[in-house]
């Protein structure tokens, strides 16, 4: 009964949204207010209907309803019921539930969050992410119902969770991801409302950024999860693949990279509008090039879902006319006449300019790598595969000509700026810089090259940022009132920039610093790893709820010194027979000790071990963590709540 | 006008890309080019991982199997492993072709996870491969017992694709080998 419900809701949602995006439309057209006011509702309403249906759904999993298809393929009354919950995501049909959820959240937000914006925007807005929802519902219902029973022959047990997926990173990688991805809907439909309207001002580009921050910030904590996830759970220490699945989510990342920068040139100067339309338009069409790739089967992958080619045409579609028909709309309703508003070539528009070149070449150099199979396929020239050697070769130099502008950025003027002024204030910065670059590597013999690079340019922006603060807290009212006087925006891009150091010393420095080693080792042996002593104590035998393992024991020294007790696993999973490795990880600020499992090696109690020493990795998902939150901080901003009308009255009546 | 038709470039662009993603849709990644199927696997020369001598043709052929592309830098490869273990353990011979890998990585990874493979053949600069037409890796190729090439299959071998395309195959050829 409880899945026939959940369908139903299903179904009601799509009526609704139907209704959604046909009469606020409608109503905007013909300046209907009555029509219009029906959007939020309608927005509340969609959300209400979609989680009964997510709500059915989990509690199908829940209970074990074998006789629901997905349940019978994805769950298994071993599992551990938070592990039944995350199976909901962890296939097709489920994650494309959780999708729709998250769709309608933030058409609700919208709705409850910008009761400010003025009528005729909010209902085209609303109207805008009706529409995707239609497409989606429609989807989830004619090609990927998750509702489908087994009836008869219903199984006695399911065929479990991909064991890969049993782990808490699977719990909360995907609905992050799809918070980012699908959080780019609303600065797509912002910049839709606003061709339509056909009044594309710095108000649009106001109203836009808030939203546009969260789901950045979203993207960003779960592209970090994921590669966190894969660098412990698939056993070999890797956290970036430039899979295809991966690419995916970077691609919006990219390209929302550039939008925030962008979208402030245009609020703050007016600047860049066709632009920051057509990035809004990008950043959300990657999101949905990214669901067409992931499940359509065009690209193979190891994270691809199982797929079929209706599947993969109805996308298709769906794309063909979100994205066709927004890039029509933009053709024929963009600004076609440049903008009066000038600005020299010293100046912080010019750098956002640089910053937005090298994101949009980096999104484009990942978009040609991840299809370029696919085309080379398609004109029938035969069968190829890029793999990280054309993605690093393309990205470290892009990275390393973005670093030293950034540096300059925060402490650049809008509109016209010197460049003595520059120096003035940057060759502080640049000495102690260069000083740290060099000498910091030292502590870390042998001396790398890379390394050198990396912390110079860390330091860098580190430097710089420090110093900018420290200026502009520095008044004559003394230190606590300047602090109090920086804006949360101020302080977002402040930490964000910090998160992006972190990011890129920790990439640097765990690729070229990590050491690796695999051994053959029996109980009793010591192992010596970047002068860490590895004692291999044991092995013994333990049961979880769903498996069964062979748990090593290590005993970790460092000069006479315990440092940990590591106890990596050889899992084999009871319902599928899978075998998976669980590394055991000491995490560290400055290192992280990885041992990993391999096979059992002769007789005598040998086994093949992987110990890894993996020095500064943590800071890139640090920095990740920083960047996301700095997006969130700089949402904060009290200028984004501020009323739609800016009459004088009202102005005074906030004291603003 | 001119600066109109400017805007119009996107709408272009994402055309020939969405042309691209709709014969993309027709196109099975994971199918063989027809040309090899049924054709003899090419001749070759290759090193053994850790042998003294070249392999050759010779050396794969007289028996079913498989053979399987790998490579170290290879995510799903790993994935694959466990599985290929088992098809071994269960006396399915499985020789290994060391796609564009090199040769230290490699022994590693063998003593490490575990060595399902009859032998390996080194492929370092691809040329085996650049014959086989090989996508990527992991890939598969059934081999019957004259070294014809009798199906090939891109991606992880597992339970599912094991049970449902490769071993009704492989044993039906099992079966014709004694008439021959």
């Amino acid at each position: 009964m409880i899945p026939e419900i959940g369908h139903f809701a299903l179904i009601i949602s799509l009526c609704l949204a139907v209704i959604l995006t046909l009469v606020p439309a409608w109503g905007a057209w013909r300046g209907n207010s009555v029509a219009m006011a029906l959007a939020p509702s309608l927005s509340v309403g969609l959300l209400v209907f979609v989680g009964i249906s997510f709500a059915c759904l989990s509690t199908a999993f829940l209970q074990d309803d074998f006789s629901v298809k997905l349940v019978a393929s994805h769950s298994n009354s071993l599992l551990p019921p938070i592990y039944k919950f995350a199976a909901v995501w962890g296939n097709h049909e489920g994650s494309l539930l959780l999708w729709l959820l998250i769709l309608s959240l933030w058409t609700a937000a919208v709705a409850v969050f910008s009761s400010q914006l003025p009528l005729l925007v909010l209902s085209r807005v609303l109207s805008v992410m009706g529409g995707i929802g239609v497409g989606f519902l429609a989807f989830s219902l004619f090609t990927s119902n998750p509702f489908a029973r087994l009836l008869p022959g219903t199984p006695v047990d399911g065929s479990d969770l991909n064991p890969l997926l049993q782990d808490p990173g699977l719990i909360i990688h995907p609905p992050l991801l799809y918070m980012g991805y699908v959080g780019f809907s609303v600065a797509f439909a912002f910049a839709i409302a606003a061709l339509m309207g056909g009044r594309l001002d710095a108000s649009w580009a106001r109203w836009s950024r808030p939203w546009t921050n969260i789901a950045w910030a979203f993207l960003s904590l779960g592209i970090m999860l994921g590669s966190w996830w894969a660098y412990y759970e698939l056993g070999w220490g890797g956290w970036w693949f430039w899979d295809p699945v991966e690419n995916a989510s970077f691609m919006p990342w990219l390209a929302g990279t550039a939008l925030i920068h962008s979208l402030a040139a245009t609020e703050k100067r007016g600047l860049f509008k066709s632009w920051t339309v057509l990035l809004a338009i990008f950043a959300f069409s990657l999101s949905l090039l990214g669901t067409f790739l992931v499940r359509s089967g065009v690209l193979t992958s190891v994270h691809a879902f199982a797929t079929d080619p209706a599947r993969g045409l109805f996308i298709l579609i769906f794309l063909a006319i979100v994205v066709g028909g927004s890039l029509t709309l933009y053709a024929f309703r963009a600004p076609a006449v440049s903008s009066r508003v000038s600005f020299g070539w010293v100046s912080r528009e010019s750098l956002l300019l640089w910053n937005n070149v090298v994101f949009l070449v980096a999104t484009i150099t990942v978009l040609f790598g991840t299809l370029f199979p696919l085309m080379v396929d398609a004109l029938g020239q035969g069968k190829i595969s890029v793999g990280p050697p054309y993605f690093n070769a393309v990205f470290v130099p892009l990275m390393a000509l973005l670093v030293p502008f950034m540096g300059a950025g925060p402490i650049s003027r809008w509109k016209r700026d010197t460049v003595s002024r520059w120096r003035g204030e940057l060759v502080i910065p640049a000495a102690v810089a260069v000083v740290c670059g060099f000498t910091l590597p030292l502590l870390q013999a042998p001396y790398n090259i890379w390394v050198a690079l990396a912390v110079l340019m860390s330091s860098w922006l580190f430097i710089g940022l420090a110093r900018d603060v420290l200026q502009k807290v520095r008044t004559p009212a003394g230190p606590l009132r300047g602090w109090r006087r920086l804006t949360p925006g101020y302080c977002g891009m402040v930490i964000a920039h910090l998160g992006f150091a972190a990011c890129v010393t920790g990439v640097v420095a765990t690729s070229q610093y990590s050491v690796e080693h695999d051994l053959k080792m029996r109980p009793g042996d010591v192992r010596d790893l970047a002068g860490y002593d590895f004692r291999f104590i044991d092995v013994m035998q333990v049961r979880g709820p769903n498996f069964v393992a062979e748990e090593a024991r290590f005993e970790v020294t460092r000069d006479g010194v315990p440092v940990a007790i590591m106890m990596p696993q050889k899992r084999r999973y009871l319902a599928t027979g899978s075998v998976m490795t669980e590394a055991a990880i000491d995490a560290g600020l400055f290192r992280d000790l990885y041992v990993a499992m391999g096979e059992p090696v002769g007789s005598g109690g040998a086994w093949a071990m992987r110990l890894h020493y993996k020095p500064m990795v943590r800071w890139m998902w640090l920095g990740a963590i920083l960047m996301a939150a700095g997006a969130f901080t700089a949402a904060l901003d009290k200028r984004y709540r501020r009323q739609r009308a800016t009459s004088p009255a009202e102005t005074v009546a906030h004291g603003v | 006008m001119g600066s109109r038709l400017k805007l119009f470039i996107p709408l272009l662009l994402f055309a020939i890309l969405a042309l691209f993603l709709f014969r993309g849709l027709g196109l099975d990644p994971a199918e063989m080019p027809s040309a090899l199927i049924d054709q003899p696997l090419p001749e070759f020369s290759l090193p053994e991982l850790g042998g003294a001598s070249n392999l050759s043709r010779a050396d794969v052929i007289g028996q079913v199997g498989l053979l399987n592309v790998w490579a170290t830098w290879c995510v799903a490869c790993r994935v694959e492993h466990p599985y290929l273990l088992e098809l071994a353990g269960q006396g399915v011979p499985i020789f290994g072709l060391n796609y564009k890998d090199d040769d230290r990585g490699a022994s590693e990874w063998l003593v490490e996870l575990g060595n399902p493979y009859e032998l390996n053949i080194v492929d370092r600069e691809g040329t085996l491969g650049l014959d086989l037409g090989v996508y990527g890796a992991p890939e598969t190729y059934l081999l019957d017992a004259q070294g014809v090439i009798r199906f090939r299959h891109v991606g992880i071998v597992d339970q599912n694709v094991w049970a449902t395309i490769l071993q009704p195959l492989y044993q039906s050829l099992q079966a014709e080998m004694p008439v021959q």
